[in-house]
């Protein structure tokens, strides 16, 4: 059986009507797929494409870290306590920026603030990309299920959504850090990588609940649709229906919704950092730069950096994914 | 004392030197401070450090409102509960001890004077009792007189550490308890007599189950405020503090404010020591530490009760600016902040690993991540400059970080490549985290890898560090502590933290120093009746902690404190190390 995708939608009217005008080479002939017209629409979206273009960068920032402190800074953690003026605590000549520090240092302990800032940028892309991917795999499929299934099924799952979308997630996600942190040798890994592994279980264990009842929502709209009435009268079988007619038809919506997450867990994890219970140091991550600079709010260089990192990466997802969900999804309104 | 407790003690001569060291235009200070430091020193108490030596702004004017906050509340405003060195500093304006604090600058505030009792203890049986007599004419708020019984009764009360959980036990340690004495509340009938004798109303004779040249500090200790057995509500007292000295409580709201308005009952001619200027007191509580500091800079607070100086984004404005820089004290506490090395897991049960961390250490740098010269100097031992029988202790090097000679020891230990283990740090005190932080970085460099933990304070020492069965379970090697003293002298400092007979399953701040020649001299300087022999072995017993490798000094504490605008007498006592509460007025 063809993909829905292919069947229904404008392009295969499209044919006929450009070898009728007879415009346009071989190419105006050929078939787009709904992919194909997004990317198009997207294409002419420089807004979006400036935010994918910083995605890209950060990503590769986070990748290359090592290498680019080894260009331009020093290592993250390294004191440089000649750079301070230990009677005031703060660098010398007020922030310390040269050169050499490209963003200065931090107080007290004089450490490279462009090594932490870059450095930050692995821990948070790090943790919000695969809280995502967990949010988005149990989202999808809760929402799928429910949807799909309909009856009890769909009443226990909503209800469980309801639950975690009114749960204090941060409130819980501070008890939790701070109690399963203990287990080090039950869990069997430990220091920075218990804490990143707790970080993305965390946010995206009580994160699933919105993308979940978008994904229900369209799936119970799908299911009455023709091609899925077509399928079911030729005898396919739920999983058939569910993984080869509906599932592809909410690529759209999860590709939406999973750019929009992963911001939201950028600050989400800056906010669990901000308040302690985030990655240890002196492991360098936004949210505890931050955390750290209030104490010198009169040294405002080093509040700047970490704030403009996560100032910067939150809004170029949210472009990038505005983008993406007016070329993938044009009628939705904002 | 525990945790932020800030009552503190040091001896005249080295405050004196380290003071002379500071006002002698040190060449490390921003240029607008050395003309006020010289000053200091003038006859015109102003200007940088004035408060430590002089009374600044005298005045006997009464009236007006004294407005003092603290960014949090402190345990309890109940004398028998209550362990914040702030606390003991400031209860002492409605409520009266036995024996208190000298109300003088310096040297002279570490002074015992008698407040409620007629003069200090006369002792007899060899220091194993001691009586004092209380003054006539002596009354709680609503009239009623206080009597010796009252003493008695409020001492008693507070040994019961289930309800009464802050606070010190040395009444419980050293007081001849009968045996089958459980508490006030729970064994209220049984005959008392042989701890605490009241002959008649004014007479209270205390019995010692060991002989204490020094009790008189402990009956300046806030447990000895009279509460009368009718008013005792237990733990609910504290929403009600029946008042014997010149304020008493207007409003109590917990975690809130505290106000305080004129005791009328109070008699001047009962109390040769309070002045009682202002007409009130506003306590706020829960202020934020940056709000606070600005809030004294301009003069709308007068006095951060905690004492313990300005927070980190204040220092800079009071060094840069001449003016508020006029207005700062900087005086050094009884207060030692330390890296306890545990030697329960190999191969720190090795002297020479130990030896290794302390080699490898960079004294300047953890001098710098404490806040630098104006927060601490760099520590040699345990015990701080001030306590009788201090001396400096040479036994490792206080430059930078001595990377031979550790991997020297890490060589004698079988470690060469050195090894790994487990620093604990309190998570919520950055002071604390650059520690850790920067003795990772210093060890490292001798092939020492540290893995840092950070745990609230609250459990720091409950269920973390302080706990053996938790450190030994978790490879923990080092952990953060700091201890400040009780009163002035070795016993006040060292007895809770070098004692190995003192460490229990949890709640211990020794974590470290398990050594039988160090128990053998504390308890060699418990049975000295003579205070110098005793504070000579208090001596050696600090350096005997520093010979065994258990503990790394970081810093002997100091503040920045501020003066508030418009408040008079203000000065630096030696008992606390912050103003002293007492003699405040406004002007």
């Amino acid at each position: 059986m063809t993909a829905p995708l292919d069947v229904s939608g404008e392009e295969t009217k499209a044919t006929p009507e450009a070898v009728l005008s007879g415009v346009g080479g071989p190419k105006a002939i050929q078939g787009r797929s709904l992919g194909q017209i997004a990317w198009m629409r997207l294409k002419k979206d420089k807004v979006a494409l400036t935010g994918a273009g910083v995605v890209i960068f950060l990503v590769l920032v986070a990748i290359f870290a090592p290498l680019i402190v080894s260009w331009f800074g020093h290592p993250p953690n390294e004191f440089h306590q000649e750079m301070i003026d230990t009677m005031t605590m703060r660098p010398k000549g007020g922030s310390g920026i040269s050169g050499d520090f490209l963003f200065g240092v931090e107080p007290q302990n004089g450490r490279d603030l462009f090594s932490r800032v870059v450095y930050g940028a692995r821990i948070s892309l790090l943790i919000a990309f695969f809280a995502t991917l967990i949010s988005v795999l149990i989202g999808t499929v809760m929402g799928v299920v429910a949807g799909y299934f309909g009856g009890w099924v769909d009443t226990i799952i909503s209800r469980l959504m309801d639950i975690f979308l009114a749960f204090p997630i941060l409130v819980f996600a501070l008890a939790l850090v701070g109690v399963l942190g203990q287990f080090e040798t039950q869990l069997g890994v430990k220091g920075d990588s218990l804490r990143i592994l707790l970080l993305i279980f965390v946010i995206g264990f009580f994160n699933w609940g919105y993308i979940a009842r978008i994904i229900r929502g369209q799936t119970l709209s799908l299911r009455e649709r023709e091609f899925v009435d077509a399928a079911r009268s030729l005898g396919a079988r739920g999983p058939y229906i569910l993984f080869r007619e509906i599932l592809p038809n909410l690529i759209a919506p999860i590709l939406i919704y999973a750019t929009l997450l992963v911001p939201a867990n950028v600050l989400f994890e800056a906010a669990l950092s901000f308040l302690g219970v985030g990655i240890q140091p002196p492991t360098a991550t936004w949210g505890a730069m931050l955390s750290a600079a209030t104490k010198y709010y009169t040294v405002p260089h080093f509040m700047i950096f970490p704030g403009m990192a996560i100032f910067i990466t939150v809004l170029a997802f949210n472009l990038f994914g505005d983008g993406l969900r007016d070329a993938l999804d044009p009628k939705s309104s904002r | 004392m525990k945790k932020r407790t800030l009552a503190v003690v040091a001896s005249g001569a080295a405050l004196a030197l380290a003071l002379s060291a500071c006002g002698g235009g040190d060449s490390t200070e921003p240029s607008g401070t050395a003309a006020p430091a010289a000053s200091a020193s003038a006859a015109g108490a102003t200007g940088f450090n004035a408060g430590l030596e002089n009374v600044v702004n005298p005045s006997d004017k009464k009236g007006g409102v004294l407005k003092m906050a603290v960014t949090e509340d402190w345990d309890s405003v109940d004398p028998g509960d209550t362990y914040y060195g702030m606390s003991w500093n400031l209860l002492r304006i409605y409520a009266r001890p036995l024996v208190t604090y000298n109300p003088a600058p310096g040297a002279k505030g570490r002074e015992l004077v008698p407040d409620l009792a007629e003069s200090l203890g006369v002792s007899s049986d060899g220091s194993k009792t001691w009586t004092y007599k209380l003054r006539a004419g002596l009354k709680y708020e609503d009239g009623t007189p206080i009597t010796s019984k009252d003493v008695k009764y409020a001492v008693l009360r507070q040994l019961d550490k289930t309800t009464f959980v802050n606070g010190p036990t040395y009444f419980n340690d050293w007081l001849d308890l009968p045996k089958d004495f459980e508490s006030v509340y729970k064994t209220p009938d049984v005959n008392t007599d042989q701890a605490i004798e009241t002959p008649d109303d004014q007479t209270i004779v205390f019995h010692l189950n060991k002989a204490y040249a020094g009790f008189d500090n402990f009956a300046a200790l806030p447990a000895t405020v009279p509460i009368p057995q009718a008013k005792d509500t237990g733990i609910k007292y504290r929403d009600h503090v029946l008042a014997s000295g010149p304020y008493k409580f207007d409003k109590v709201e917990p975690g809130k404010q505290y106000t305080l308005i004129r005791n009328d009952q109070w008699d001047p001619a009962t109390d040769p020591i309070r002045k009682a200027l202002p007409d009130s007191y506003e306590i706020t509580l829960g202020v934020q530490g940056d709000d606070l500091d600005n809030r004294i800079i301009s003069g709308d607070l007068h006095v951060d009760i905690a004492g313990s100086g300005v927070q980190p984004a204040a220092i800079a404005t009071v060094q840069q600016d001449p003016e508020l820089n006029a207005r700062a004290d900087n005086p050094i506490s009884a207060r030692t902040w330390y890296v306890s090395i545990l030697n329960d897991n190999p191969p720190l049960d090795n002297i020479e690993c130990r030896k290794a961390v302390i080699y490898g250490a960079d004294r300047v740098g953890l001098q710098t991540a404490m806040g630098g010269p104006l927060a601490g100097d760099i520590a040699t031992s345990l015990m701080p400059p001030g306590i009788g029988g201090w001396k400096k202790i040479e036994t490792f090097p206080l430059g930078t970080g001595d990377e031979a000679k550790a991997k020297e020891a890490l060589t004698a230990c079988g470690q060469p490549n050195g090894f790994e283990t487990t620093m604990t740090f309190r998570s919520d005190r950055p002071r604390e985290q650059a520690v850790a932080e920067s003795m990772q970085q210093a060890l490292a460099k001798v092939g020492i890898k540290l893995t840092l933990k950070g745990f609230p304070t609250s459990e720091y020492f409950t269920a973390y560090a302080g706990k053996p069965a938790y450190t030994k379970a978790n490879g923990i090697g080092l952990a953060t502590n700091g201890w400040g003293a009780d009163w002035n002298d070795g016993f006040g400092f060292l007895s809770q933290i070098i004692d190995s007979r003192t460490i229990r399953e949890a709640g211990n701040y020794n974590l470290s120093v398990k050594d039988p020649a160090v128990d053998a001299l504390v308890d060699q300087a418990f049975a000295e009746l003579d205070t110098a022999k005793r504070d000579a072995i208090w001596g050696q017993a600090d350096a005997k902690v520093m010979e065994g490798a258990y503990v790394l000094p970081t810093v002997y504490s100091k503040g920045l404190l501020l003066r508030g605008k418009g408040v008079t007498n203000q000065f630096i006592t030696g008992a606390f190390d912050m103003y002293d509460y007492l003699a405040l007025g406004v002007e």
